[in-house]
């Protein structure tokens, strides 16, 4: 690598700004977090005569559905308020990011209906264990994006947000759509990539 | 405290004042002062503890520890130092230096770096706290398996809460680093005109970011089985003991070298001011990091030959394969010292000391790599000898070594020389004295965390020796203590270059430096632009070019 290439990359990583370079960093850590449980599943998966075991049965997959497209929507929605903060427009950005924290809220709502319909408990074995544990902490990790998007929202409202300054949109968001990923992963090997 | 008197008042704050501010500073220099305090009080703790495990063994029969306390102690022995000594003294360094190397002002997010020092103490004392609950504290060993650690009372509980306290305050930390290091430069600050140390602790940082959350995962499962009814490493529900192990030690390969790498950085510093001559093969010394730090990630399943579940192969060759990178450190390390004017200061004489025991852990680690050799040695005092030369030998001289290198530019005073030798020959007596003897052990069949040994297997000489030996340590830190102490007594004295012949920007001012540590940066244009400003003071400007 020569010398000029170096410094264009400097310049490139400098460009980044501190707060989304940071989440960056923590989103990659928390990919390692989940991508030890998934190891888990699949290492318990590739094991199994049944999978899912017959006491479960295959899960019923309507409600996960709905909750997938809520987050994919959240997701969609939060971005574009990113490009409106970015050119300028303040007050759809407002709008928007509410939507995006109802969204996040109607999904942790629907998810818990979801959980109280569930035919197997949490000690029924280990894929009840994988299922809850999985969920639940993503469950936990939508919680903390509606709480971090929420900082955002205040920061919003006291006027500490604007075309100059919307690094915490750009590093709330990152984190957002990291969540909605890991829900897509949770949808794939637990209602889709089974045998129906 | 004579330190926090880090800059000229005219009158001095009151007492109320001056503890606050240091109970609420974001300034990276008190914050790695404040690390360097936390984590010696807990090496004192955990010390302590290897002392009373030592005074047990020494004969055969009980004397001192119930097999239950022992269990205990020697837990927290191995949690205290690796998670709550020896990490967080080498993020000291890096708190304290990192920003002063680039030629920062601070960190990158100075509030962030005060929570990660503030969840130390909450989560080493949580730990800790384990000996006040019914049943004692967490006695899984610091790798705590299953299903051993799925028993036990709430003193498990408090040490999984550590763990994970400790583990977010290590994440955020490291996050800090990077951004600081990759964003934070002064000018000219290229990359590759970067100190050693600073891509030693970005290395460790990347690390970190990646294993630890790891490690989480693993305490959250185990929490689960322990209180929500999970069967993640019940066997005989559908679960596997080995899916913790797998786990634990995915981070905890990558966390071995979490806990040398900085060591390897800070001897790296230290040999070229002592030697009067660069560092050899810098670029050589960054790759072989980078490259250590990638295979740390694909060995994890050497500390789990004998489970009779991993391919052998494939885990054999990839550890034998970081011997590589590692020889190129000790190539280089030695090539550097070849044919230089060498000073044997205390700094120099831990540098040196920390190369010769390392290298012996090292080799240890080799055969160890071997499955052959492990399923013998697995399990017994060998794996003992092993990780005190690597993380004693190496890393905790590396440590002395770079404390009595920058105590000067820390406090503006210098340790005592005669006191500094004298610590290093006790140290390097009594540590070989202590793990030495615990290779033939290890090969005699004497196996490690159990409190007693019967009298007849021919253990009880050399278990004496290892318990003399751990004293004649004690005597070396009790040195090291009075030498801080009666040290911060002293006027200041260093010069801001306190060595005469260093390299980097923290030597460019003031010792110790003002808070916001440089009043005017100079402009950075090689690798040593300290040497640079020395050379030009002395009208020798330009026969150095950029490196």
């Amino acid at each position: 690598m020569s010398a000029t290439d170096l410094q264009v990359d400097e310049r490139a990583v400098r460009r980044t700004s501190s707060p989304v370079m940071g989440m960056v960093l923590f989103v990659a850590g928390e990919a390692m977090f989940f991508a030890a449980f998934f190891a888990g599943y699949f290492q318990f998966r590739s094991q199994a005569k049944v999978w899912p075991p017959a006491s479960v049965g295959t899960p019923e997959i309507s409600i996960p559905a709905v909750l997938t497209a809520i987050l994919v929507t959240s997701s969609i929605v939060l971005q574009l308020g990113l490009r409106a903060v970015a050119r300028g427009r303040v007050a759809t950005f407002e709008r928007l990011l509410l939507l995006t924290i109802l969204l996040g809220v109607c999904f942790l709502a629907l998810q818990a209906y979801d959980y109280s319909q569930l035919t197997f408990g949490i000690k029924g074995g280990i894929y009840p264990s994988l299922f809850y544990v999985m969920t639940g902490l993503h469950m936990a990790h939508v919680v903390g994006g509606v709480v971090l998007l929420s900082v955002v929202g205040a920061q919003t409202l006291t006027g500490q947000i604007s075309q100059r300054h919307h690094e915490p949109v750009e590093a709330a968001a990152i984190y957002w759509h990291f969540v909605d990923i890991v829900w897509l992963g949770l949808f794939t090997v637990y209602y889709v990539a089974v045998p129906r | 405290m004579a330190i926090t008197e880090a800059r000229p008042v005219a009158r001095p704050e009151p007492f109320g004042r001056r503890l606050l501010s240091w109970l609420t500073t974001t300034d990276h220099k008190r914050i790695g002062i404040l690390y360097i305090i936390n984590s010696l009080a807990f090496f004192v703790i955990a010390g302590i503890f290897a002392l009373l495990m030592r005074t047990e063994l020494a004969r055969p029969g009980q004397q001192l520890l119930s097999p239950r306390a022992y269990d205990q102690v020697f837990t927290e022995h191995g949690t205290l130092m690796i998670f709550l000594f020896i990490f967080p003294m080498l993020a000291a360094f890096g708190n304290y230096l990192v920003p002063l190397q680039i030629g920062a002002l601070d960190m990158a997010f100075p509030r962030i770096n005060a929570l990660s020092f503030w969840l130390l103490p909450v989560g080493g004392l949580t730990v800790l706290s384990g000996f006040l609950v019914k049943g004692g504290a967490g006695a899984s060993g610091w790798t705590a398996f299953a299903p051993l650690s799925v028993q036990g009372g709430a003193g498990m509980d408090l040490w999984i809460l550590g763990i994970v306290i400790v583990g977010v305050s290590s994440i955020l930390g490291a996050i800090n680093f990077i951004v600081t290091i990759l964003r934070m430069r002064a000018p000219g600050m290229t990359m590759f005109r970067m100190p050693i140390f600073c891509w030693g602790v970005l290395t460790t940082s990347l690390l970190v970011a990646l294993a630890a959350p790891v490690l989480t995962a693993a305490m959250v499962m185990l929490f689960a089985d322990r209180h929500l009814g999970t069967v993640f490493f019940d066997a005989s529900r559908g679960g596997s003991p080995l899916l913790y192990q797998n786990t634990f030690w995915f981070f905890g390969h990558p966390e071995v070298y979490i806990l040398i790498l900085t060591a390897w950085a800070i001897v790296s510093e230290i040999l070229p001011v002592f030697s009067g001559k660069p560092l050899f093969g810098y670029r050589g010394v960054v790759l072989a990091f980078l490259m250590i730090a990638t295979l740390s990630f694909t060995v994890w399943a050497h500390h789990m030959f004998v489970t009779g579940a991993v391919e052998l192969p494939f885990f054999s060759a990839t550890t034998e394969m970081i011997s590589i990178p590692t020889g190129v450190l000790f190539f280089n390390w030695l090539a550097t010292l070849w044919k230089g004017k060498l000073r044997f200061e205390p700094p120099m004489m831990f540098a040196l000391g920390f190369i010769g025991l390392f290298l012996v852990g090292g080799i240890d680690g080799v055969w160890q790599a071997a499955p052959a050799m492990d399923f013998a040695l697995h399990d017994t005092y060998w794996v003992v000898a092993h990780i005190h030369y690597v993380l004693f030998g190496g890393t905790v001289f590396g440590i002395m070594a770079g404390l009595f290198f920058w105590f000067p530019k820390i406090t503006g005073r210098y340790l005592s020389r005669k006191l500094g030798i004298w610590q290093f020959w006790v140290q390097f007596v009594g540590f070989n004295l202590t793990f030495f003897p615990m290779h033939i052990l290890g090969l005699r069949g004497m196996p490690r965390r159990v409190a007693d040994y019967a009298a007849n297997r021919g253990w009880t000489g050399l278990n004496t020796l290892e318990t003399v030996g751990a004293y004649i340590i004690a005597i070396s830190m009790v040195l090291f203590f009075v030498n801080v102490f009666v040290s911060l007594r002293k006027p200041r004295e260093a010069p801001d270059d306190a060595w005469g012949t260093s390299n980097s920007l923290e030597w460019a001012t003031s010792s110790p430096p003002p808070p916001h540590n440089f009043d005017r940066l100079p402009e950075v244009h090689s690798l040593r632009p300290v040497r640079d400003l020395r050379l030009a003071a002395q009208g020798l400007a330009g026969e150095e070019g950029s490196s």
